[in-house]
């Protein structure tokens, strides 16, 4: 059998709470109620799901989707072996069996067709059924399906089916507000607050922008990136530069725009 | 007079030296030796007198003189006196050919163009320019006389300091190319064009221009609005190039916010830079400063509020951005502390600027105590209090300007002549919007437009279809509460359309090349399939391999087909509302025009491609006749019919949004597609003219955006609004894009389309 150990989350993971968010989860989780975590790219969301299963000292799995992952990829498939086959479960599965959280991060990005084995788990029957196995799995009662998904990215292409998203309750997640957000930075880095608190500025600056050519602002995550650099000795404008600004845009104005929100910000 | 007049014995040597018995020369000569002998060397002096002589007595009268006298000295503080050989080697060209009259224009506009051009080279460069004109325009007339002067010549000296200012010097001289070129043999052609009297020639100015124009940083600079300040607005350029004397200053008023079309970089501030720091400072005053009442002070009394509002805006700007305060200091005169000498002038303007300057400035350096005594004072009033909730406001600040003025006032303030060097500072607007004046009516009634009471009284041809409508406040629907007609759009003529698609030729060739990538391509094979149609050769040998070696096999060794997965319908809802019919910012046609242009483009993309797909247009004059003008269908063709509909586009009423989706959606969601896109052109806000609270169309909008989610129709919103942010987002999420430079929607709107169905 699977070690349920080693999804175990050890380390207490530093997470600032925004508003309600941990006690609403833990709802969920009293309910085992599946969860949707939406918001904008690095703002906190796996940082908040493997906060809640450290705080629930639940085991958790964690699956980036993407465009190729087929239902196999989730729930398990046939090994070739020397002396015949060999069955061998996908993580989703692992998760029911043993009880964990399983987080399937940026969901909207797996096929239609994938996302809806994910459906009678989501549901009163709470199960998973391998059909190539012939088997049906009963999901164990500390097993939780989270899913994450930026509403941003979502196209026409790539939106979740309204049956999807109706087995889901939802957390709407976006980047905190400024002086909770300095604090995010400063705690994760070690950077003082008084710094951060100008990353965070030039980062509203960005998100001001959206709409007008660029379609995300600058996450938290870039953030905590620029701060790390600066921290490691960078001069802040470089770092500013090539850790929130570089990444996002090609767009020469909208470059030389934040690039002069930078100097003017670090006087 | 005679020499004997000037009691220094050295004065009286140096009006000997110069020789002349110019009266006009005599009053001034005192003076005017007092600025050379503060500029210029002892050989220097020499040169200048001996110079001066030459002039005197070169039978033109006493202007050419007077001007050499009164420029020279601060010609070479500008350039150096090394210069004057040049100057005078040129003077005797002008003298010995036909244009001697030329002289004194070249001489009066000398230290200006002299301190333009900041160097003796380049000063050399003007000379020899200057020489070249003249030997290429003079006598050349009818081939055979040299004795005509040239025509241009006198009106483009006058003119430099002008040119200068806003050409470099390769600029000017492709601009005195372009004239000599074209009016050589035309005196009177050539005097206009030299004198900036014709249009060509303001034409090719325009083109030789140096700086940085408004035009070309517009986008750079609403960017910086919405992104460093959440604000924004029309940025209206005014010409400094034709209007020396007055120069106009920042403003902003109902219409936007004016500033120049173009400034150049000072030392090392650039002149986009320039721009943002004015851009900053309105800002400011738009956030914090409050109109006072003008009536009861003086005009003193107003400057001193204005200098000192001026202050308190920038330091609340700096607090935001520090970097701020560079741009503000290097921008900022500053006078020097004794340069005004109260026995003559109006001080006013000069002590106010250097407490400006003070006020920024920590490093100032002045010494005067009643400054010190109020940069202090400003200071604590602009303290942040302890409870952080008490803001410094523009009244307290008036008050301490007043007592400022009665402090430090001056009899000699009300001198009518006024020091002004080093008073200006040119990043800071007018401050007209500081003001309010209670005496003139300045409550200009905007008077409600009437609407056009009755609706056409055209033939419905089919019966109203009734929708309901949200009611945010009782979050209730209102049961068949709107009335929605619709009819075919009236014909036009088919081949403007056309025209309209010939016209972006280019355009649509470009995009051709990406249409092609999003068409299907017909049955397309899907490898690595763990169960497939077909067994994959290639990969199935690979996994044998594997097995056979001991490793882990690839069980995806199948593959399968499927039709390249394209099934979109589309529906193009656009807004048809009475704003429609305004003029576009930036160009010189209506929002409608260009929604046409950009519509008849998306039409041709999306045929192109292949998607299914309707157009109609929609407005509305109360809930009891929403208009919904069917342009295409899905099983029409893009053909002369729809496009001769769309050709008749017009605009009128208003915008209820919420029900003419709703009626598009019963089409769209009729469809058996995969995905259904509903995109909705609009320019403005929901809105109705029996739909008094704002918020109420705006709501109803969001909530059948909800609907069209739960039928499975992706709506996107394409905004021509630039205050779209304000309440789009409220209606469709992050479904949406606001469309900053409307003439570029016929570009743009086919882009975003494939964008979003790629
Ligand atoms: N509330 C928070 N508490 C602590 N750290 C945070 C918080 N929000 C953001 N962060 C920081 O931001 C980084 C990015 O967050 P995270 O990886 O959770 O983003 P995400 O929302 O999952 O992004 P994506 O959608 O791109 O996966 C974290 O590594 C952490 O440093
Ligand atoms: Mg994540």
């Amino acid at each position: 059998m699977t070690d349920k150990d080693q999804y175990k989350v050890e380390q207490e993971p530093f997470y600032q709470q925004q508003k309600n968010e941990v006690a609403l989860y833990e709802a969920a989780y009293r309910n085992r109620l599946p969860v949707m975590v939406k918001g904008p790219t690095g703002c906190g969301k796996s940082r908040f799901v493997e906060y809640m299963a450290w705080k629930l000292g639940k085991p958790l799995i964690t699956v980036a989707c993407n465009e190729d992952m087929t239902a196999s990829d989730l729930v398990g498939r046939y090994l070739l072996e020397a002396n015949g086959t060999r069955w061998l479960d996908g993580p989703l599965t692992v998760a029911a069996r043993i009880g964990a959280i399983c987080y399937l991060d940026e969901i909207v990005e797996a096929r239609q067709d994938t996302t809806v084995v994910i459906h009678p788990l989501t549901d009163h029957r709470r199960t998973l059924p391998l059909d190539k196995k012939g088997e049906l799995i009963h999901a164990h009662p500390d097993f939780q399906l989270v899913i994450s998904y930026n509403p941003g990215y979502q196209t026409l292409m790539k939106d979740l089916k309204q049956s999807t998203k109706q087995r889901f309750t939802a957390f709407d997640f976006d980047y905190p507000d400024a002086a909770l957000e300095a604090q995010i930075v400063a705690k994760e880095t070690g950077m003082d607050e008084a710094v951060a608190a100008k990353l965070v500025k030039i980062g509203g600056v960005a998100r001001g922008l959206k709409g007008h050519g660029l379609d995300e602002g600058i996450s938290t995550r870039l953030l905590v990136y620029a701060a790390t650099l600066i921290k490691d000795g960078v001069d802040p404008t470089d770092a500013c530069r090539m850790a929130m600004v570089r990444p996002i845009t090609d767009d020469a104005d909208i470059r030389d725009t934040l690039d002069h929100a930078i100097d003017a910000t670090f006087a | 007079m005679t020499e004997t007049a000037y009691q220094h014995p050295l004065m009286a040597a140096y009006w000997k030296q110069l020789d002349t018995r110019f009266p006009q020369v005599e009053t001034v000569f005192d003076d005017l030796m007092a600025e050379a002998l503060a500029v210029l060397t002892r050989d220097g002096i020499d040169a200048y007198l001996e110079a001066g002589r030459i002039i005197g007595k070169l039978g033109r009268g006493v202007e050419p003189m007077l001007a050499f006298m009164e420029e020279w000295p601060s010609t070479a503080k500008a350039i150096g006196e090394a210069a004057l050989p040049a100057v005078m080697a040129l003077i005797q060209r002008m003298q010995k050919s036909p244009n001697g009259s030329a002289i004194e224009p070249f001489l009066q506009t000398l230290a200006p163009v002299a301190r333009r051009l900041h160097s003796q080279a380049q000063l050399q460069r003007y000379l020899d320019l200057t020489l070249d004109f003249m030997a290429r325009t003079t006598g050349s007339i009818h081939g055979h006389h040299t004795t005509f002067p040239s025509p241009g010549l006198p009106d483009f000296l006058a003119q430099a300091p002008n040119l200068l200012n806003q050409l470099t010097l390769s600029g000017l001289k492709n601009w005195v190319e372009y004239g000599i070129r074209n009016y050589g043999s035309h005196p009177e052609r050539q005097k206009d064009y030299f004198s900036l009297q014709s249009a060509d020639s303001r034409a090719v100015l325009q083109r030789e221009r140096h700086g940085t124009l408004l035009v070309d940083v517009e986008r750079k600079l609403d960017l910086y609005l919405r992104g460093l300040w959440r604000d924004s607005d029309q940025l209206v350029p005014y010409s400094t190039a034709f209007d020396e004397l007055r120069k106009p200053i920042p403003y902003y008023d109902k219409l936007g916010i004016r500033l120049p079309d173009v400034y150049d970089d000072i030392g090392e501030i650039s002149g986009i830079d320039r721009y943002r720091t004015v851009l900053a400072h309105i800002v400011g005053h738009r956030r914090w400063s409050e109109a006072q009442v003008a009536d009861n002070w003086s005009p003193f009394q107003r400057m001193a509020v204005e200098f000192f509002e001026d202050c308190r805006i920038d330091t609340l700007l700096i607090r935001e951005y520090p970097g701020l305060r560079r741009l503000f200091l290097a921008l900022h005169p500053k006078p020097a502390e004794n340069a005004c000498d109260p026995e003559t002038t109006s001080c006013l303007r000069h002590r106010m600027a250097m407490l400006s300057r003070a006020l920024l400035d920590p490093d100032h350096g002045y010494t005067d105590a009643a400054l010190n005594d109020f940069v202090g004072r400003f200071h604590a009033v602009m303290a942040p209090s302890e409870s952080e909730r008490r803001e410094s406001s523009t009244k307290e600040i008036a008050a301490l300007a007043l007592s400022y003025v009665a402090k430090t006032g001056l009899q000699s303030d009300q001198f009518a002549r006024v020091h002004f060097d080093d008073t200006v500072v040119d990043y800071r607007d007018d401050n007209r919007q500081l003001w309010t004046f209670i005496e003139a009516g300045d409550e200009e009634e905007s008077f409600d437009e009437t609407r056009k009471a009755e609706p056409d009284q055209e033939i419905r041809s089919l019966p109203p279809r009734h929708y309901p409508e949200w009611d945010y406040r009782s979050q209730t629907y209102r049961p068949d509460w709107v009335s929605v007609y619709e009819a075919l759009h009236p014909q036009g003529n088919a081949a403007d359309i056309d025209r309209l698609l010939a016209k972006h030729d280019a355009l649509a060739k470009r995009l051709k090349r990406m249409l092609d990538l999003l068409k299907p391509q017909g049955r397309v094979r899907i490898r690595y399939q763990e169960e497939g149609s077909e067994l994959d050769l290639d990969v199935a040998i690979r996994s044998l391999i594997d097995f056979k070696g001991g490793a882990t096999p690839d069980p995806r060794i199948n593959m399968s087909h499927t039709t390249a997965g394209r099934d979109i319908s589309v529906m193009l809802l656009l807004d048809l509302s009475q704003s429609l019919n305004e003029t576009a910012a930036g160009s010189g046609q209506t929002i409608l025009e260009l929604s046409q242009e950009a519509v008849s483009l998306l039409a041709w993309a999306i045929d192109k491609i292949g998607d299914p797909f309707a157009i109609a247009g929609f407005h509305s004059n109360t809930r009891h006749d929403v208009r919904y003008l069917h342009i295409k269908g899905y099983g029409e063709h893009w053909g002369d019919d729809a496009k001769a509909r769309l050709a008749a586009m017009a605009a009128g009423y208003s915008t209820r949004m919420g029900a003419a989706m709703r009626h598009a959606a019963h089409y769209l969601g009729a469809r058996t597609a995969d995905k259904k896109l509903m995109l909705v052109l609009t320019d403005g806000m929901p809105s109705d003219v029996d739909a008094h609270d704002e918020r109420l169309l705006i709501e109803d909008a969001r909530q059948a955006v909800k609907e069209l989610d739960q039928q499975g129709i992706f709506p996107y919103c394409i905004s021509l609004d630039p205050k779209a942010d304000e309440y789009v987002g409220d209606i469709f999420g992050r479904h949406y894009t606001v469309i900053d430079h409307i003439e570029r929607l016929p570009e743009r709107l086919p882009q975003l389309f494939m964008a979003l169905t790629k």
